[in-house]
């Protein structure tokens, strides 16, 4: 653990890419099978634990730290781990320093209370890196600035496998990858993963940005609603089924609903909803599902998912990602067409002729569960990744409102040094109720503005947050508003952040409840 | 219990600094006034334009080359354990152990002792004398790094990391972000005590607070101006900076550069990241947490003051300990420099 702990730590202090590829090339060179197996996993963000969360970690330090300096060190160092890892009181006496495949193996094994006393002992055989490591790697978070693509090329380089061979195998393989080192270092055969249900990788839409539009044809482009739900994708080979979320996160569990109504031998591109009478519910409605890791029988009927199909990637054991989106599109619609398919339906296509068409269509849709609009060139293959040009997400227009600040927080890691979470407020009977907290949608300069702005302007301190007097009007811009029962407003805002901050505008200006309640969907 | 007279009554945090009253002066104003005692020459304890400054030789020293004719009108030097009388009060300076001339003022007053520490650290340091502890009635101390999460490891341990990223690269210039005044004379006297003899290269502003060291009997080795070196005279060196000139254009001109900060706060890694910093050197002139919590046990006074840093954690610490305490929040220092 040790080795690998001193690798995460040089990887997020080393700032170029060639300089983190040549370290992962020395550790996977120099460590053998399986450590360097779960050390790929833990990189490319295949390993996860549920036996501990962060709130086991932060009562196992309480246990041994009192609460208010915890607080306020936390509050300095803005990372539960590494805050955790620094303060660390060890006890001395555990001195067996354990390697990542025992870690795995025991955590593996563990309850939620066997694996606290793990945790203890561990934290106390190892040093503050090492306890670092094993908290960030524990809590699923590790960002020192390598992607599962950079840790995957530093496999491949020097060897006779090319990263396009590696990604190929991928999603059929699991930790610890003896096969697949075996394969690079010359001693094995290619795996093999033909009939294994893996993720296809997603293609991704591009941003419309201003000026966009004007260059290209509408008669090239199909539209289609930007959904609000979540992207996801189902895999159906011989009796596997899975429901893998856009990043390749195996998700089925929590939607048994889905899995039971997956057809056979299709790959389908869609989003994942909870739909009532063909109507999708707010947003709010699908977090509780993905709240859930087993949901039960009650959520299920309260809240039940469905997926809105965008695309269709594979047919019958056909790979159709070469074919053109029209002619995906037209197997799509006759595949649905030819048989009850429970728990799908189909995205419709929006007819245009005209961009300003189009840009009235978008800018007049305020139902709910739409967020914009999707432009598909109606030629174009299904690619990874994302290129520009075959695919546009044409967000429609955010809604804004004029809040005060109420209370600022410090950032979390690179943000650590600044108070740069900020929850703000709307009027209501002559007082500010919070609405909302928005951590982005400012720049660097306008942050360390901020930042100095809430020092001057503290007029109570809570533990990390600072209560700042109501004088400064934030503008958010935000997606929509709903109704929650959560807030203290009966509001909850969707993508809330910083438009602009009128430094020039009275704070009584600023926005009342009421009007926010007039934007709910 | 608090002493016959208590200092509440005689000694007051005023938005110019700390004030004695009976003396009618103040220790480390935050602007010009008539009469100050300066604990040590980092900026934001020795202000310029004070009409009479009262300050250790080296202090003094180091103000003159700092501040020039605005060091002070008077500058009034005084020994180590050297008392002195100032109106109904008795004032003493003892070392502090922070950088050279550092020293915590000792104030007796009917019957009752005050310490003021200034800024101090308890760990052995070449280029300085050693903090001496001093019981006392009150202990005002400061707290910059009054966090559990700052515990210094040993300075061998962090030359032993830079030494070893020495090797390891041999053909990139180890270019250190460093204090002019006490941190670059430090790291200087550590790599020497380590072996490391080869010239060490200086940016121009820490040339002049280098001499001063030397004249005063800490011996620094071979040092050599970093501007006009050569790319290959810098390949395999040393090269201290101030920590400003890292992101600018100065350290580009070096060959492949590993950037290296010598602070207290390289011990969180989310701070070393923020700033660019390769090599964090865990290597401070401060007390940190276990330093600083036992010397407000081994003073054993009844009160303690925080002046600046992490304030609430030690006032805190010291009620978890039974002792009063509080957080002056006095203006014009610096939280988080070093």
């Amino acid at each position: 653990m040790n080795r690998f702990a001193q690798l995460l730590d040089a990887l997020l202090l080393t700032p170029s890419r060639n300089g983190k590829l040549r370290l992962m090339k020395e550790y996977f060179a120099e460590t053998t099978d399986p450590e360097r197996g779960w050390a790929l996993a833990a990189l490319t963000g295949e390993l996860s634990f549920n036996e501990v969360k962060p709130a086991q970690i932060r009562d196992l330090v309480l246990s041994r730290v009192d609460a208010e300096l915890f607080a306020w060190s936390y509050d300095f160092v803005g990372d539960l781990a590494e805050t955790a890892s620094l303060i660390w009181p060890v006890r001395p006496g555990a001195d067996h320093v354990p390697s990542l495949a025992e870690i795995v193996a025991e955590l593996d094994a563990a309850t939620r209370a066997t694996a606290g006393e793990r945790l203890e002992r561990w934290l106390d055989a190892l040093d503050a890196t090492g306890r670092w490591a094993l908290l960030k790697l524990i809590t699923g978070g590790l960002r020192v600035g390598v992607s599962a693509r950079l840790a995957k090329t530093a496999l491949a380089q020097e060897t006779h496998v090319s990263l396009e061979d590696v990604e190929a195998v991928w999603h059929g393989l699991a930790p610890p990858y003896g096969e697949l080192f075996a394969w690079l270092d010359g001693k094995g055969p290619r795996p093999e993963t033909g009939s294994q249900p893996t993720f296809h990788p997603l293609m991704l839409a591009q941003p419309v940005e201003e000026g966009d539009l004007d260059a290209l044809d509408p008669a090239a482009y199909c539209a289609e609603w930007k959904w609000d739900g979540i992207r996801v994708q189902l895999v159906s080979r011989g009796d596997e089924k899975r429901l893998y979320s856009r990043s390749g996160d195996d998700i089925g569990g929590a939607f048994p609903d889905i899995l039971d109504a997956m057809p056979d031998a299709v790959v389908l591109d869609g989003e994942l909803l909870v739909l009532r009478d063909s109507e999708v519910a707010p947003f709010n409605d699908l977090q509780q599902r993905l709240n859930r890791k087993v949901p039960s029988a009650k959520m299920l009927a309260d809240y039940p998912a469905w997926v809105r199909l965008y695309d269709m990637l594979e047919e019958g054991g056909e790979d159709l990602r070469p074919l053109s989106f029209d002619e995906r599109r037209r197997r799509l619609e006759a595949w649905y067409g030819a048989g009850p398919r429970p728990r799908l339906d189909l995205s419709p296509l929006v007819p245009f002729s005209s961009w300003d068409e189009l840009r009235a269509l978008r800018d007049g849709a305020r139902a709910r569960g739409i967020e914009g609009l999707m432009l598909k060139r109606g030629d174009a293959p299904y690619v990874t990744g994302r290129p520009k040009g075959p695919w546009f997400k044409w967000k429609r227009g955010a809604l804004t409102v004029d809040t005060v600040l109420m209370y600022a927080q410090r950032g979390h890691g690179k943000r650590s040094p600044f108070y740069s979470d900020y929850t703000f407020g709307a009027w209501q009977d002559g007082g500010l109720v919070p609405v909302g907290k928005a951590y982005s949608g400012f720049t660097d300069e306008e942050l360390r503005r901020l930042d100095r702005w809430v020092r001057e302007h503290t007029v109570a301190r809570f533990g990390p947050v600072r209560e700042v007097a109501p004088k400064l009007v934030l503008e958010i811009a935000f997606d929509s508003v709903h109704r929650s029962t959560r807030h203290k407003s009966g509001l909850a805002m969707r993508f809330p952040r910083v438009h602009r901050i009128r430094w020039d505008k009275p704070a009584a200006e600023a926005d009342t409840v009421e009007t926010l309640e007039r934007l709910i969907t | 219990m608090i002493a016959p007279l208590s200092p509440h009554r005689w000694l007051k945090p005023t938005p110019k600094g700390l004030y004695c009253e009976p003396g009618d002066f103040f220790v480390d104003p935050a602007e010009p006034v008539d009469r100050a005692v300066i604990t040590h020459g980092h900026g934001d304890h020795a202000r310029a334009n004070n009409r009479q400054v009262l300050a250790t030789r080296e202090t003094i020293a180091i103000m003159r080359r700092r501040l020039g004719d605005e060091a002070g009108g008077t500058l009034q030097a005084l020994d180590y354990r050297e008392a002195i009388r100032i109106g109904d009060i008795s004032l003493t300076l003892i070392p502090a152990g922070h950088v050279l001339g550092s020293a915590q003022v000792v104030l007796e007053h009917q019957g009752c002792r005050v310490v003021v520490s200034g800024d101090h650290k308890r760990r052995p340091d070449p280029t300085c004398a050693a903090f001496e502890l001093a019981r006392c009635d009150l202990f005002v101390t400061e707290a910059t790094f009054g966090l559990p999460v700052f515990r210094h490891p040993p300075d061998e341990q962090e030359i032993a990391k830079l030494l070893h990223s020495m090797r390891v690269f041999p053909e990139r210039a180890h270019v250190i972000g460093v204090y002019a005044l006490g941190k670059c004379q430090r790291v200087l006297a550590l790599l020497r005590r380590a072996g490391y003899d080869a010239p060490v290269y200086l940016h121009g502003a820490l040339q002049s607070l280098c001499a001063l060291y030397e004249e005063h009997g800490v011996a620094l080795g071979p040092l050599r101006p970093a501007t006009g070196a050569t790319r290959e005279e810098l390949a395999g060196s040393i090269v201290l900076a101030p920590p400003s000139a890292l992101s600018d254009v100065w350290s580009r001109r070096m060959p492949d550069p590993v950037i290296a900060i010598a602070s207290g706060w390289m011990r969180v890694k989310q701070r070393a990241k923020q700033r660019g910093v390769e090599l964090p050197l865990v290597i401070s002139d401060h007390a940190d947490w276990d330093e600083l919590d036992r010397t407000i046990s081994e003073v054993e006074a009844g009160e303690i003051w925080v002046t600046h840093g992490a304030e609430e954690a030690l006032v805190r610490q010291a009620h978890l300990k039974g002792i009063a305490a509080r957080a002056l929040s006095l203006a014009g220092f610096e939280d988080e420099a070093e």
